[in-house]
């Protein structure tokens, strides 16, 4: 039996809990957590960790802005965020584009989209 | 440009949620005026692309632009008044209000009441007194977050954050997904001052090491950052550096997440009261300074970690404002100091003005020190305790609210009450 120690990152109260693990990697119990998110949350950091990665990518907009936020609609695997990143780097959204529309569909994972976070 | 009946000062989340509040409580949006020195409204929420806003206020995550875009979108709907590229010059007790902008060169306007929603500002190096030389590459968090979000650089590549305060924390994982190297978020006190969840979402993710009672003591480089040195501090002796304990880091940036200042050069030169504490108004429960009719909301009054609490507070301060204009409210009856006891920094608001019929009181409060288990009480002068809570944890960095329900308050109209203190028991010990 192992026990690991998390913060939640769901929301900024920042919970702190305690999963415990049987030998085969089994959850036993989740503690501290204050919400049903959290639960969700410990059990998804000790399988499979997800976060949800906002940035920026280039965009030419009337208003002379340059960066357009974005950022992926559900969270992705952690182990994907430099790939998801190197893939930004390289986007440049065309104006005019409005809050929430889809940049690039289908993004890292099936299902999951690079959407815009301002009007440009 | 006419004189206005509400002039809000700062297009911030602040600003924007008082003005859409006042609006709510019936007043015409012409009366009302909101200034923004930028050129355009949002606010600080404008780089802060991160997600985590709006849990509260909307139930669910946004990044910053999306949060302050819901509210530029609720401000445009209800047609009020926003003068950009204004920048306010001077306040007086009175509430005349003179501001410069393109617009309308140099104006002079006189309000009914005015609400303070500037914000607040980054501590810089000439606060800290760092030594070394002074080349290129030490700069805000915040300033480096407007260079990569908002302008697209990067200011640098091998990078020291000193101080763990979210900008700082949020800074580190940023400029790390862009490919920079962040090398030690230094922290003088033995905690850190930012959101536990940033700790583990920017720093733990990416394995970038926080050097918990650490300070950078020397700035090395001619013409750029070449170098810092850091050293461990000694919590026993006013946290000076420890000899022996310096290490040099080579790297070319160096960020500082040192904390935040209120912004209020105008609410100063208008001669109202500062809490030393906050470094924000001295404000009641309606969030109204000593001068009448001058409210203060946001950041300005005091530092918060959520916007969602900025949001909530402007929204008192709008009401308040709208019903001094509207003639709605009732007469002050009596008037209760609050004070800070054991454990608790500040609160807000500093006093409660009672009136006939008194609604619920939240008193925000910030703790401290860390502690794991502690009850937070408040009290009377007369030790009558009125609301008592246990928490599982506390610290500075996570402002606390306790609620004063109305009719505790009520009891206290005719008693003796002179005035109620919020204190802090630990019932667990000090964390370490």
């Amino acid at each position: 039996m192992t026990t690991r120690e998390l913060t939640c990152v769901v929301c900024p109260a920042g919970c702190r809990m305690t999963v415990t693990l049987d030998d085969g990697g089994a959850i036993l119990k989740i503690e501290g957590n204050t919400c049903s998110r959290g639960k969700d949350y410990a059990t998804s950091e000790v399988t499979h960790p997800v976060r949800t990665l906002t940035s920026t990518v280039t965009v030419t907009a009337p208003d002379g802005k340059k960066m357009l936020p974005v950022r992926t609609d559900k969270p992705i695997p952690k182990e994907k965020l430099f790939d998801a990143m190197a893939i930004i780097r390289n986007t440049k959204a065309a104006s005019p584009v409005r809050t929430g529309d889809v940049l690039i569909p289908d993004f890292i994972e099936p299902g999951t989209n690079l959407i815009a976070c301002r009007d440009a | 440009m006419t004189d206005k009946k509400l002039i809000i000062i700062g297009g911030g989340p602040a600003g924007l949620a008082a003005a859409v509040a006042a609006v709510d409580r019936g007043m015409d949006p012409h009366d009302i005026l909101v200034l923004e020195r930028d050129s355009e409204p949002g606010g600080i929420l404008n780089q802060c692309i991160h997600a985590g806003f709006g849990l509260h206020r909307f139930g669910e995550e946004l990044t910053g632009p999306e949060y302050s875009g819901r509210y530029i979108a609720m401000v445009r709907e209800r047609n009020i008044p926003i003068l950009c590229n204004a920048m306010a010059l001077n306040l007086t007790a009175d509430r005349r209000v003179t501001f410069v902008s393109p617009e309308t060169g140099y104006t002079t306007l006189q309000a009914e009441a005015v609400i303070l929603a500037m914000g607040c500002r980054e501590r810089t190096r000439g606060a800290l007194g760092t030594p070394g030389t002074r080349p290129s590459g030490v700069y805000t968090a915040g300033c480096a977050q407007r260079y990569v979000n908002i302008e697209g650089f990067m200011p640098g590549h091998r990078v020291v954050i000193l101080g763990s305060g979210d900008i700082g924390l949020i800074m580190a994982r940023r400029m790390t997904l862009e490919g920079a190297k962040v090398l030690a978020v230094c922290e003088i006190m033995p905690y850190s001052g930012g959101l536990a969840r940033n700790i583990a979402q920017c720093l733990d993710d990416f394995g970038i090491p926080l050097k918990l009672s650490h300070t950078v003591t020397q700035i090395h480089g001619r013409d750029r950052v070449e170098a810092v040195t850091i050293a461990a501090v000694d919590e026993a002796n006013g946290r000076r550096p420890i000899p022996g304990t310096e290490e040099t880091i080579e790297c070319d940036t160096l960020l500082l997440s040192v904390g935040l200042i209120p912004e209020n050069e105008l609410t100063r030169g208008a001669g109202i009261d500062i809490n030393r504490a906050t470094s924000g108004a001295d404000v009641n429960q309606f969030r109204e300074t000593s001068a009448p009719g001058i409210y203060a909301c946001g950041n300005v009054l005091h530092v918060h970690d959520l916007v969602d609490y900025v949001s909530e507070e402007a929204v008192i301060a709008g009401t308040a404002a709208a019903d001094r204009i509207l003639g709605k409210g009732g007469s002050i009856v009596k008037s209760l100091p609050v004070t800070a006891g054991d454990g608790i920094r500040y609160t807000v608001p500093e006093r409660i003005d009672l009136t006939a019929d008194p609604e619920d009181v939240r008193i925000f409060f910030r703790v401290r020190d860390v502690y794991k288990k502690v009850q937070f009480f408040i009290e009377t002068d007369g030790g009558e305790v009125l609301v008592k809570r246990a928490k599982s944890a506390a610290a500075p960095g996570e402002m606390e609210s306790l609620t004063l329900p109305a009719e505790k308050l009520k009891s206290l109209i005719a008693g003796d009450c002179a005035g109620i203190r919020v204190y802090l028991k630990e019932t667990g010990g000090k964390a370490q």
